[in-house]
């Protein structure tokens, strides 16, 4: 059995679902890049709870 | 892909709106001021912010004006279908339904404060909300059918947007940032009454009283030289301040006096005149009204700039 072609109206919905999608998948990235930026406060991430930290001895003694 | 024809979907809109109707339910054009407005006031201001982190203020900043462009449409879709400059837009022509304007302007609105308070402060956040609270319900619901000084007042929401920038970065308001609030305050009157100047029947049609309609364009000639007039010491005073520099200064002054000849030059003219030429004037006036604040905004963003460098600043 042929297809028809997709009617107009469908095209339109087609569009806004893409629409729909890329704008919640742009929102997840946002969140998660929202997120790293957080916990890392723009630098390296560091295990703080394993590693000697020297600085904070530093800061301590001043 | 679907086998369907047109007599299956009689029963749709034929008007059913695509997903650019929605982001045209934002106000984008509004919005590319807002964006590059709030961006100026982040990027100028004295304390910095992680790159990713002032994109996504900017992002909701925007969408918080958007928010309000929706609201807007929605409550103003009476006189948006007489208008001949907003007939087209989603809600009169039929392809958004007031509800989902509405529906759009506050799901938006509750979102973006909510994003900018969890990617800044909550400071900027409330700013945004009171933002669109001011556009949405102060101007639009209260001020704009009911003053002509509706223009005026309702400025102050487009002018808010550099505030909020600098609240994301700093956490606070200060003398920089209320100066670049006022630049826009002042510069918003002149530049609307201009565009109602040669927008003639318009807001007469649609019952809104702008100055063009309640006092007569002969008065509005007289007020757009009035605010012109009172925008110089505003922009010169911004330049004075810590976000500008000589080029600031520069720029402001010689913005200014073309300013103040175009306002000068609208209020000499008389009607017939403008009616005989098509209201050249005033249309090169509100023209360069929107290149004005570019370049002013562009002046404080280049004199950051200089500043990384040694340069620039007072």
């Amino acid at each position: 059995m042929a297809f028809r072609p997709d009617h107009e109206l469908h095209r339109r919905r087609f569009g806004r679902n893409v629409g729909l999608g890329v704008t919640l998948l742009a929102f997840v990235m946002i969140v998660f890049g929202l997120t790293v930026v957080k916990v890392t406060n723009g630098d390296p991430m560091r295990a703080f709870d394993h590693t000697i930290r020297p600085e904070l001895a530093e800061k301590a003694r001043k | 892909m679907t086998d369907i024809n047109a007599s299956d979907i009689s029963g749709s809109a034929p008007n059913e709106a695509g997903f650019g109707d929605y982001v045209a339910l934002l106000k984008p054009r509004v919005m590319s001021l807002v964006v590059f407005t709030a961006f100026v006031g982040l990027v100028v201001a004295p304390v910095p912010m992680h790159p990713f982190v002032a994109a996504t203020c900017i992002l909701f900043i925007a969408l918080g004006g958007g928010a309000s462009g929706a609201l807007n449409m929605w409550y103003d879709a009476d006189i948006d279908r007489i208008m001949k400059r907003t007939a087209n837009r989603p809600v009169p022509s039929g392809r958004v339904t007031e509800g989902e304007a509405l529906a759009v302007g506050l799901a938006l609105s509750g979102f973006s404060v909510v994003m900018l308070g969890l990617a800044s402060n909550w400071f900027a956040a409330l700013f945004l909300a009171f933002t669109i609270f001011f556009y949405a319900v102060v101007y639009t619901v209260w001020l704009k059918r009911s003053t002509p000084q509706n223009i005026v007042i309702g400025g102050a929401a487009g002018a808010f947007p550099p505030m909020i920038g600098w609240a994301c970065a700093t956490g606070g308001i200060s003398i920089e940032s209320v100066m670049m609030f006022a630049l826009i305050f002042a510069w918003t009157p002149p530049h609307f009454w201009a565009l109602a100047l040669f927008m003639r029947s318009d807001y007469d049609d649609a019952g809104v009283p702008m100055l063009t309609v309640t006092h007569g364009r002969k008065a509005t000639r007289a007020h757009i030289l009035g605010y012109t007039v009172a925008l110089v010491p505003v922009a010169v005073g911004a330049a004075l301040t810590g976000i500008g520099g000589p080029l600031t200064l520069a720029v402001a002054v010689v913005l200014n006096v073309w300013f103040l000849i175009g306002a000068a030059r609208i209020w000499r003219r008389s009607e017939e005149t403008a009616i005989a030429d098509g209201y050249a004037v005033e249309k090169r006036f509100f023209r360069f009204s929107l290149a004005y604040l570019f370049l002013h905004f562009s002046a404080f963003l280049a004199e950051a700039a200089l500043k990384s460098y040694g340069l620039g600043g007072w």
